[in-house]
């Protein structure tokens, strides 16, 4: 304890008061981009809140949440965009792995130009990319013709405007969400610990299992969570690629405003989108314990 | 008091909290004008915390930081005019070397003609001539503490505080530093605060040391003061080596050790504890050769280790009743110690001048 | 073959045993990559339907979109929109960023997870309440309404590279460029931004990206005159496939290619200065 001497809180108000001045000047710095976010953002979001309960004659009523209950074709949607979320994340993982583990075993100067194939994608606009789909998975596309062409099927398969066309088009699109971060989680590892296990005798595969893998866990995890999220909104891919046969929970929000202009159940189930967002992130970050590689993403 | 180049420093019951931590806990200090001042204490001791607030950077809770009577607590530390050198130099890697230093100087709307002259001159200072128009990454560790050094006295402050300036460079290197920033000091005349936690820089350096525990000043003296008299159990053991042995307190006032007359100690209170604090090298031989009986304490042991280390042979003695001892011997070819082996019987002894007690603290 | 022996990893398997994951991996990136470039031979073919390789080449389908004044007069509003959301978007989010991260207050991760809810509420959700709300405002339709969006889009990503670019920045550069006399504004541009200005300019072409690409906030705010590229190119995908797309497509891909290359390019600069 200090001993109280006489004077000793000199200046302590004066102090005090800089203190919180400076701190509300710094804050104050990240007003405008609040202000964005909340005109554009919270508002606009709390406000759909509002009218997801809201009734007919505008009284309150649970009546949207209780149609989602009542007809099947909600849990349809539902299911759908969990499936469709996990199978693409599934897929990005398989795929991404490897590609992740090759690049990251590059020297740094020869990673950097194949990092570009991964990058490329990144920056191009994901609409060039599902209409590059769209022509590629075509019945008179080119992969159909090729297939035919070496033998792997007879007459052209329809790939596209179902749930495989989908599928292809969202994984294409969401692969560098889990290179990314897996990469970097990778560049992390420490390459003295993968010498050390070789020198103690394990077997390459035994090392990379044991040491390498579970290492690698946090990027994978952070990727596969961004992917996955990403996924339970999406719109357009599905839109274009799934041809009306693929319903997400976006597809039908756009449906419902469009075709009945029901702003109540729309918002409803956006909210419920909303809801499950969060939840997933919250359960993930709880489970993984993973705030630093969510948040520390870079680009 | 204030004089051209350098002002005095009044601190007056500064105190800086950080949740239920004491980072400072009301200090009070007089730093002269003119003077190498060094606060010395283990990391997170304070000493860091203190250094920052009287640069500007740190905003205690309450407490009093004048320059030459005049209150600067709540000035911003751009309008302290205080030169700082940055224990990372924190080096502008996208300005030369000149830029560097020309920097506090083109603030200050120092005309041209100017800068180049005083950059020049600041450069000469440190030594580094002609190599204004380095970069930053060409230069080696001992060369870019220099720019920091001369970025940081170049608009003449007349106050300079150094935040462990030399701890990244290698021990040789260290030590010719420890030199160039005293000669510089003596130069520039300017009142220097200098932190770290490294004693023996702290000894070379200083003018006086302020020893800093947990927010708190253990002794501020000169280092022959604080090596020869430190104040505390804290001091006496930061710096330099020592043995501590609890000392008996009799009624008559007198403190011994064993049956030997140690000091007297004022009479306000009986009860207080007291310890004998020992610095090796001051031990000798008691009984030798020479007959050396000038000793005024002996202790009678048993060799437990005896540890050749080159310049100096470092004994430890086993002594009944108490604490081992540690003793450094010279190692001169004439030196009686030069074959001392584990388990020779040995006496060791303090002269008067050499004997230093020190309260013993609560706990 | 040598070199098919020596060992590829820490772990000493030999780039031999490990064949199959160079040829795995390099049909990813072939899978990745090809989808990207092969819209641009597509776009010189003459035919209506997309063919591969176009039979009889031609540049129809520019003539058709640099003839259009639909397609112009969107490529003009998607540009405008996307360089001013540029530069509203990075000067926010940087201060944003510089401000959340050197001050120590308890409120500031609080704000940053605040600003960084873009990246969280989804698109679609972000996309039917801007135009509910944009419409009690009187902001559908408008430049302002879409830039305004975009910007909160932009931001979090702004937010995040400008942290990680100042995580690696020594702030007590910015401490010694004070106490030598610089006000904090002074030190932040004089000592701060030159050093983290590739991130920055990384940042503003990322802002213009995220805006110029946007398609489910355009579909529901934008429309009539101030309809966007990508909002014309979705309807022209989902009702019928118009090859002038492919020639669109392109330009996207050059322009986004050209960006990236820029990026890469500053950021090799930017080590070899630091």
């Amino acid at each position: 304890m200090a001993a109280a001497k006489p004077g000793a809180m000199q200046n302590a108000n004066a102090l005090k008061r800089q203190q919180s001045r400076e701190q509300w000047s710094l804050l104050s710095l990240a007003l405008p981009a609040l202000l964005v976010i909340v005109l554009v953002i919270l508002i606009p979001v709390g406000w759909l809140f509002y009218l997801s309960f809201l009734g007919g004659e505008g009284q309150f009523s649970l009546e949207h949440y209780q149609k989602m209950l009542k007809y099947k074709s909600y849990a349809r949607t539902f299911i759908t965009t969990f499936q469709v979320s996990i199978l693409t994340t599934g897929i990005c993982i398989l795929i991404g792995y490897p590609l992740a583990y090759f690049l990251a075993q590059l020297p740094n100067r020869i990673a950097g130009f194949f990092m570009l194939t991964v990058l490329l994608p990144f920056w191009t606009s994901l609409l060039v990319r599902t209409y590059a789909w769209l022509v590629l998975l075509q019945r008179k596309g080119i992969l159909n013709d090729f297939a035919i062409q070496i033998g792997l099927w007879d007459s052209p398969i329809k790939l596209v405007h179902n749930m495989t066309g989908t599928l292809i088009g969202m994984a294409h699109i969401m692969l560098p969400f889990l290179v990314l971060p897996l990469y970097n989680a990778m560049k992390k590892i420490d390459r003295d610990l993968m010498q050390a296990a070789s020198n103690l005798g394990a077997t390459p595969s035994r090392a990379f299992w044991q040491i390498y893998f579970p290492l690698s866990m946090p990027g994978m995890v952070a990727g596969s969570l961004i992917v996955f999220v990403l996924c339970l909104g999406f719109y357009v891919t599905p839109a274009v690629l799934g041809g009306g046969r693929v319903i997400m929970v976006a597809t039908q929000i756009t449906a419902i405003l469009e075709n009945q202009f029901d702003w109540g159940a729309a918002s409803a189930l956006g909210v419920v989108l909303l809801i499950a967002t969060v939840l997933v992130l919250v359960v993930a970050s709880r489970v993984f314990k993973l705030d630093a590689a969510l948040f520390g993403k870079g680009s | 008091m204030s004089s051209d180049n350098a002002l005095p420093i009044h601190i007056g019951g500064l105190t800086k909290k950080y949740g239920d931590l004491y980072a400072l806990d009301s200090v009070d200090l007089d730093i002269k004008s003119g003077e190498f001042l060094t606060l010395l204490g283990p990391s997170g001791s304070g000493k860091t915390t203190l250094l920052m607030a009287i640069a500007g950077f740190n905003r205690p809770d309450s407490g009093s930081i004048r320059f030459d009577n005049q209150e600067m607590i709540l000035t911003p530390p751009h309008r302290r005019e205080v030169g700082m050198v940055f224990q990372s130099y924190a080096l502008f890697p996208h300005m030369s070397v000149a830029e560097n230093i020309a920097f506090p100087l083109k603030l200050r709307k120092v005309s041209a003609a100017e800068t180049n002259q005083r950059v020049e001159e600041a450069l000469h200072t440190v030594q580094l001539d002609g190599l204004g128009s380095r970069n930053i990454d060409q230069l080696s560790g001992g060369q870019r503490q220099r720019v920091a050094l001369a970025r940081a006295f170049v608009f003449r402050p007349r106050i300079l505080l150094m935040d462990e300036p030399l701890s990244a460079l290698d021990k040789k290197l260290r030590e010719r530093m420890q030199i160039e920033l005293k000669q510089l000091h003596r130069q520039l005349g300017v009142t220097t605060v200098y932190v770290t936690h490294d004693q023996r820089e702290a000894l070379t350096m200083s003018d006086r040391i302020a020893v800093i525990n947990h927010g708190r000043l253990a002794q501020v003296d000169t280092p022959t003061s604080i090596y020869n008299r430190p104040a505390n159990a804290f001091v006496a053991d930061f710096i330099g080596e020592s043995t501590m042995l609890p000392l008996e307190h009799r009624p008559d006032h007198q403190l011994t050790f064993g049956d030997q007359f140690v000091a007297t100690v004022p009479d306000d209170n009986p009860d207080s504890q007291w310890l004998l604090v020992i610095r090796p090298e001051r031990l000798l031989v008691a009984d030798d050769s020479q007959g050396n009986t000038a000793a005024a304490i002996t202790f009678g042991g048993i060799v437990k280790e005896a540890v050749f280390q080159g310049d100096s042979a470092f004994v430890l003695i086993a002594i009944d009743n108490a604490d081992d001892i540690a003793v450094r011997f010279s190692t001169g070819s004439a030196s009686a110690m030069a074959n001392l082996q584990a388990g020779d019987a040995i006496a060791v002894g303090l002269l008067k001048d050499d004997i230093i007690i020190i309260p013993r603290e609560a706990g | 073959m040598r070199w098919w022996n020596k060992p590829a990893s820490d772990t000493q398997i030999t780039h031999g045993k490990r064949l199959w994951l160079y040829i795995v991996a390099t049909i990813i990136m072939l899978l990745l990559v090809i989808p990207t470039f092969i819209v641009i031979p597509m776009s010189f073919s003459n035919s209506q339907y997309l063919e591969f390789p176009p039979e009889v080449w031609s540049t129809r389908w520019y003539e058709e979109y640099f003839g259009s004044a639909k397609w112009m007069r969107a490529t003009v509003v998607s540009l405008k929109i996307g360089v001013l959301t540029m530069l509203v978007a990075t000067p926010l989010g940087t201060m944003a960023a510089y401000a959340l991260f050197v001050s120590g207050h308890r409120a500031a991760r609080a704000v940053f997870v605040l600003l960084i809810t873009p990246m969280i509420v989804p698109v679609i959700l972000i996309a039917i309440g801007t135009f509910y709300a944009y419409g009690r405002m009187g902001l559908n339709n408008t430049i302002t309404g879409l830039v305004l969006a975009h910007t909160a889009l932009a931001t979090p990503l702004v937010m995040i590279v400008i942290t990680a670019a100042l995580r690696s920045y020594d702030l007590n550069q910015e401490r010694v460029a004070r106490s030598l006399g610089a006000t904090r504004l002074q030190a932040f541009f004089a000592i701060t931004l030159p050093q983290i200005r590739f991130s920055v300019i990384t940042c503003a072409l990322l802002s213009f990206l995220t805006s110029f690409d946007e398609v489910i906030v355009a579909i529901f705010v934008s429309g009539g005159t101030t309809a966007t590229l990508t909002k014309h190119m979705f309807s022209a995908l989902r009702d019928f496939i118009d090859p002038t797309i492919a020639a669109i497509s392109t330009i996207m891909v050059l322009v986004s290619t050209v960006l990236l290359l820029i990026t890469q390019r500053i950021g090799a600069n930017g080590k070899t200065e630091r």
